[in-house]
This record gives structure tokens, sequence and C-alpha cells, in this order.
């Protein structure tokens, strides 16, 4: 076991990651992963028709990069719900900062399922917001 | 009825209609290719021997995952949402997803509403979209709310 398993009190701050900028290639790369091809992601005159300043990232790959902090403890515990409300567009070249806090933990048969409040950002504005629920088996919450 | 509802939406009448289940299997490679576009190569999305010795005992799929698959159209109506502005997502586990397992999956329109925006109304069509064993036992259910602009409603002739 690589990270010892998680212990989180209500109020605790996941340290915020600041990704790389966003790429065309990443975007093409997650159409092909996802079959999601809808040329807004990837191609200059759709997003343009579309009303858009540029082509801008699927909303699915925002949602997807803010379950990133949860992931060095996949082998203690899983992600049980992940709901994201999309607030705002993110452009190719954009940073895109993730992070969040815990606001509940409770007991259940399998475990302790800490939920946190999460939020993805573009620098100027929040661009995703939800809450993530993280179940880390066995064993009441300490 | 309300202040800036209509009274005849068609989309309306898709509420409560389901498509027809489709068979997804959790492909490896699929699933690797997956990790890598959202930069999450975790080794228990990627890495067999890894994921083998771990309490999973064997590779699994990325919480964003299901929305990879295929869900069946509803008629009259194809994929519910498709090519819409995605407005929320949201999906519940009851259990971890395994690569290599067999999937039932379906979509079923739960609601449409609409609602008075800044440059005219805004159509709202919330599908549910659920993920079962081959022996009917539920892995999974995504909620999403595709939002349709007032030039998208247009175009479908509302």
């Amino acid at each position: 076991m690589s990270v010892p398993k998680p212990a989180w009190n209500v109020g605790d701050e996941l340290e915020s990651r600041t990704l790389p900028p966003v790429t065309r290639l990443q975007l093409i790369k997650y159409a092909g992963a996802s079959g999601d091809y809808n040329p807004i992601h990837t191609v200059d005159e759709a997003a343009e028709e579309a009303g858009l300043g540029g082509v801008i990232a699927h909303g699915m790959l925002t949602a997807a990069t803010m379950g990133l902090p949860f992931s060095p403890y996949l082998e203690h515990g899983y992600i049980r719900e992940l709901e994201v409300r999309f607030s705002g567009m993110v452009y190719v070249g954009d940073e895109v900062t993730i992070g969040g806090h815990v606001s509940e933990r409770e007991d259940s048969e399998e475990g302790c399922v800490y939920t946190f409040e999460v939020y993805a950002s573009n620098g100027e504005s929040t661009v995703a917001s939800g809450t993530v629920s993280f179940l880390v088996f066995e064993g009441p919450c300490s | 009825m309300k202040c800036g509802y209509s009274t005849s939406v068609p989309f309306e009448r898709f509420i409560g209609h389901c498509s027809e289940p489709v068979k997804n299997v959790v492909e490896k490679g699929a699933v690797r290719k997956f990790a890598e576009a959202i930069g999450d190569p975790n080794p228990l999305y990627v890495d067999e021997e890894a994921a083998g010795t771990s309490r999973y005992g064997g590779l699994i799929a990325p919480p964003t995952f299901p929305r990879t698959f295929e869900y069946g159209e509803v008629e009259g109506l194809g994929p519910p949402g498709q090519g819409y502005i995605h407005g929320e997502h949201r999906i519940c586990y009851e259990r971890p997803l395994f690569v290599g397992e067999e999937v039932s999956c379906y979509v079923e329109v739960t609601d449409y509403y609409e609602k008075e925006g800044r440059e005219g109304p805004m159509g709202f069509l919330i599908s549910e979209r659920v993920g079962e064993s081959p022996e009917g036992e539920r892995i999974f259910t995504m909620v999403d709310t595709a939002v349709l602009t007032p030039a998208m409603r247009e175009n479908f002739g509302l």
C-alpha cells in the first residue's frame, strides 16, 4: 500500500491543484476515448458557429478532473457519488484549478462516507462545482 | 400554469419513455485510453498486476467512464441530451465498476421543463441512465440535465 488510509475531518481542505493549460490535443484524445465527437470541442469553425470564442473542453472532462484529488486513495475506497453543475466554459489554454473541502462524514455498513464540496475554476471564475462522496472501506469514521 | 412555462412542449411526451437495453462490455483498452485522456492513469485502472493484488482483485473503471457506454435511443428522440449543452451530471454507484464485466444499459427521459431565460425560453431535459449486471443487479445510476438554448429550441421547431 503506497498511501495510508485517509481519515478526514469536516472542514478539512483538499490541497488545491492547478493543472497544465488545456491543449487541443487533450480534447481530441478525450473525444476519442469518450466517443463524444461534438465538433464544438475540436473544430474552430464549429465552435464559432455555436457562438463560442473557440473550442471548449467537454464538460465531462472537467467532471473527471474533479475526481483527480481522490485517485491516490483508490486502494482504500472509491467515489460512490459524483455530482457536478457546469457553470462556465473551459477554453484551450485555460489553467484549471480544482479543490474542495469535507462538508460531512457518515458511517455506513461498508465504511466511512466522506462528502466533499468540490469546484473547478479557470482562474477567473468557477466553471463547475458539485459534491463527491468518497467511501473509505472498513471501520467507522475515526 | 406558472408564468414562463409553455403548455405545448413536444418534449414532454417523451417523459417516462425508455430505450431498449444495450449490452456493453467494460473493455480493458477502452479504460486505459480513457484514464490517460482524463490525466489519471491510476494503476488500479491500467496495471493488471497491481490491480490483481488490490482489494478489488482486478482492474476497475474511473468514475466518469460509464459516459462512454451505449444506452440506446428513445424512439422519436434519439439519445436524449446528446449534442445539447450539458448542465448537470450526477452518477451514483452501488459498487465499483469492474473491467471485463458486461453491463446492460438503458436510458429513460425523466423530465422536461422550460424556464424563461434572458434571451428567451430555455429547455431542460432530464434523463436517467442505468447500468445493470446481466443478473439485473444495479451497478450505477446517472442523471444528466441537458440545456436547450432558445436557438436550439427553434431548431427543434419548438
